[in-house]
């Protein structure tokens, strides 16, 4: 046993964080996050570079073959600097679907331009009823001969409004909830019936809403197995729910080492509000549940490196500590700022923010809990 | 002891929720939802209340106050927030009010409570400044006498509502005394005064109600100061334990039933997340809270009405309201998932998913706030410490 980064993880570890400092401070972050395509094409071509684009991704498809560990190292750096580049959505989401995929190989080419920084790609599960069920799937694709039409309504597509392919989960047999009769298409983001909407979330992402009517795809443009989506998703998504927990440790980090060193220096009653108990033992709690964040994402990782088999009660476990301690952290730092910690000038309210909607992907606290008492039980 | 009410109060109820139900229009809940119209709705809804003789209740009826029962003001509060009114805008109305009836010259009196009144004049709180916030008697701002005239300078910060009022009560030090108390005053300022400039603060919920207010040479006649020179201090702590004493009982009664409605509605996997066992322990717990809240501010408003108070108790209805308050904001923001997330009228005119997904999220951030506007819950368990417990 050996928690510590070996030295490879420490260059890389060391390298976001040059970026973060060097090339991403908050005032570069709120620039790119409001300019309109919410994103900032010479930062991904900055990530394409630096190789952080081909981590996720198996030697035989052109990347790095990355270990868990490395992708933490990343997220837990973006999230320090509140990153808001689609990393997750496009290589671990979108790109994660194809790479590990049953017919990977014919999406190689789609592959080679993720990890070049070429291309843009969103997953579109969600729907407006579908709460945290990810197989709560009305959109459906019927057969006609060699092609399927897609008909339905994506919400909130996360880098919908930038991606150039999508990969819609839709239905081709089964009933609404049912994980079986699911499938997975890659289509075109401008392809004949598609409708987008652009809508911003309060992290600062733009997201689309996307409405497919009578959208000609073909037979070729499934990733996986008819009617299997199911194993598939949920490995993407376990992943990348992983790596936004790694992003909120990050978050979680800077926000309590903010918030210290803020009581430092504001004054009332003539000392340093630091000096006040009550607030040294809020202080002490935050960094505690901050600690135990932290030990529940090594045992996450480890276990997804070593092909444990308590992976998913895993990431359950961590997904729901992740929501906690978010809420008493985010909390915390705002209250401790006191009036600055309300104000949208201020760094802070941005990262609780981005925390927020981490504990909402694919499932909060309260739902990630009780999927984890299932499997308790089971 | 008992908790019955009188046939008159049941008549006065009936009177009170069909007065509600015309008054209270969805056009003109509209109008005060939105940002833009906010103020001239907010003025048109306390004037339907003025003309009816109910918008300061609690005043002493010669200045035009109702005289109502503790029950009368328990149904009052009720039926307004059944209907999903706002309550009036308080810093006239509730809070400055206070101390121009106990502290005021008869002259200011008649100056001001009037237009108080009918909401002609609206007032904001100038006490905060950016190195005096929970130590207020830190403040720096300061007024000298010349001739007639204070002379005011200084700066104010998270001023709420600067920019929609006529008038700002400040605390102003006019001396320097040995105790920092002892050099306050409470001084009343026209903010059309030249010298004053009002800069807004966007706050985390993305809107601005919230200001900067500077002072350079500002003018103040000197007939504006209330009650006596460095007795300010006396006088903004009573007005604090009035700001204390809104728990937001009934606002959070009607928020949690709307929350009960929402959470029946909102589905996961075929299950209502009322019928989820983490939701609803939640959810009771914050119900249960409030129940028992909603008798401490009984108890506390009959013990004012004998004339004792609002006394410490005004720091647990303080906390515990905005404790509640919080939670009621948590549970609504989780009802509604990831269209919580979503800005509204960012990018699309459309509504996605919930309908209150946006406003749940306004109203989570800027909630934040409770816990440290009117002193902040830290203070509040200090005074209680200090104070009721003799620590
Ligand atoms: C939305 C909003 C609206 C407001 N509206 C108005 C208004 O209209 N008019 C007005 O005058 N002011 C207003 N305020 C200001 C408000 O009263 C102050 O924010 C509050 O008093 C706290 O002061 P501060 O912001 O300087 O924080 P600080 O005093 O710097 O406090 C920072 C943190 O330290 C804690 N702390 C400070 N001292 C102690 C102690 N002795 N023991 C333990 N903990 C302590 C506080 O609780 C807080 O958590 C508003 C504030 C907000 C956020």
């Amino acid at each position: 046993m050996d928690f510590d980064l070996s030295p490879e993880q420490r260059m890389l570890q060391e390298s976001v964080s040059r970026f973060v400092q060097d090339a991403y401070d908050f005032e570069t972050r709120t620039k790119v996050i409001a300019a309109d395509a919410g994103s900032d094409d010479k930062l991904w071509q900055q990530f394409a570079r630096l190789g952080w684009l081909a981590v996720p991704f198996a030697e035989d498809l052109g990347g790095i073959g990355g270990s868990a560990v490395d992708l933490m190292v990343i997220m837990e750096e973006f999230g320090k600097g509140l990153v808001a580049e689609p990393y997750v959505v496009n290589t671990l989401l979108f790109g994660g679907l194809l790479g590990q995929s049953q017919n990977h190989s014919i999406f190689s080419s789609l592959i080679e331009r993720i990890i070049a920084g070429e291309l843009q790609g969103a997953f579109a599960f969600l729907e407006r009823q579908s709460r945290f069920e990810l197989f709560d799937v009305t959109t459906r694709a019927e057969k006609d001969d060699n092609r399927f039409i897609l008909n339905g309504e994506k919400t909130l597509v996360m880098n919908g409004a930038a991606a150039e392919q999508i990969i819609v989960l839709a239905r081709t047999g089964g009933k609404q909830c049912h994980e079986l009769g699911t499938t997975l298409f890659v289509v075109d983001a401008n392809a004949e019936g598609i409708e987008k909407t652009g809508v911003r979330l309060m992290d600062g992402q733009k997201v689309a809403n996307i409405q497919f009517n009578n959208v000609v795809v073909s037979a070729q443009s499934i990733v996986g197995a008819v009617d299997h989506a199911a194993p598939l998703v949920r490995e993407v998504v376990a992943r990348a729910s992983l790596a936004l927990c790694a992003e909120a440790v990050g978050i979680m980090e800077k926000l309590y080492t903010t918030t210290v060193e803020y009581t430092k220096v504001r004054k009332q009653f003539g000392v340093a509000i630091g000096s006040f108990q009550t607030l040294q033992h809020r202080m002490a709690d935050m960094f505690i549940e901050y600690e135990q964040a932290k030990s529940l994402l090594y045992r996450t990782v480890c276990s997804i490196d070593e092909q444990a088999d308590d992976i998913e009660k895993n990431i359950l476990a961590l997904k729901v500590m992740v929501g906690r301690a978010g809420k008493l952290i985010g909390g915390d730092a705002i209250q401790l700022h006191g009036g600055m910690g309300l104000t949208d000038e201020l760094d802070v309210g941005h990262y609780v923010k981005r925390l927020m909607m981490i504990n909402t992907m694919f499932g909060d606290a309260d739902y990630s809990q009780k999927k984890f008492a299932q499997i308790m039980a089971a | 002891m008992h908790t019955k009410f009188s046939s008159e109060d049941i008549q006065f109820r009936d009177e009170v929720r069909a007065f509600m139900r015309d008054a209270y229009t969805p056009d003109l809940a509209r109008r005060i939802a939105s940002d833009k119209t906010f103020k001239d709705a907010q003025v048109e809804w306390e004037k339907k209340l003025y003309e009816k003789g109910w918008i300061a209740p609690h005043w002493p009826k010669e200045y035009g106050g109702a005289g109502w029962s503790i029950a009368q003001k328990f149904i009052y509060e009720s039926e307004r927030s059944a209907v999903g009114a706002p309550d009036v805008m308080p810093f006239g109305l509730k809070m400055l009010s206070s101390v121009i009836l106990k502290f005021g010259s008869e002259a200011q009196k008649q100056r001001f409570l009037p237009k108080i009144l009918s909401s002609d004049e609206w007032w904001c709180q100038g006490y905060s400044e950016p190195g005096a916030g929970s130590d207020l008697a830190a403040l720096k701002t300061s007024a000298a006498l010349d001739g007639d005239e204070y002379v005011v300078n200084g700066h104010k910060i998270w001023t709420s509502y600067a920019h929609n009022a006529d008038w700002i009560f400040c605390l102003v030090r006019t001396s320097k005394e040995e105790k920092r108390q002892q050099g306050i005053s409470f001084l009343l300022i026209d903010i059309n005064t030249p010298g004053i400039t009002i800069r807004p603060i966007v706050s985390i919920d993305g809107r601005h109600t919230l200001n900067e207010v500077f002072f350079d040479d500002v003018r103040v006649p000197k007939e504006n100061m209330v009650g006596e020179p460095g007795k300010g201090w006396t006088y903004a702590k009573a007005l604090l334990t009035h700001e204390r004493s809104m728990a937001g009982v009934a606002d959070s009664k009607r928020d949690l039933e709307q929350i009960r409605q929402w959470a029946s509605e909102e589905v996961n996997g075929g299950q209502a997340l009322l019928d989820d066992p983490t939701f609803s322990k939640r959810l009771t717990d914050v119900e249960i809270d409030l129940m028992a809240l909603e008798f401490t501010e009984l108890r506390s408003v009959a013990k004012a009405m004998k004339g004792e108070g609002p006394g410490t108790e005004s720091s647990v209805l303080k906390i515990k309201g905005t404790e509640i308050q919080q939670a009621v904001q948590e549970l609504r923001m989780d009802i509604a998932g990831y269209y919580g997330a979503v800005v509204q009228g960012e990018l699309s005119s459309h509504e996605v998913g919930h309908d209150f997904g946006s406003s749940a999220r306004e109203k989570y951030m800027y909630g934040r706030a409770a816990s440290l506007y009117g002193g902040s819950n830290e203070i509040q368990r200090n005074i209680i410490a200090k104070f009721v417990l003799g620590l």
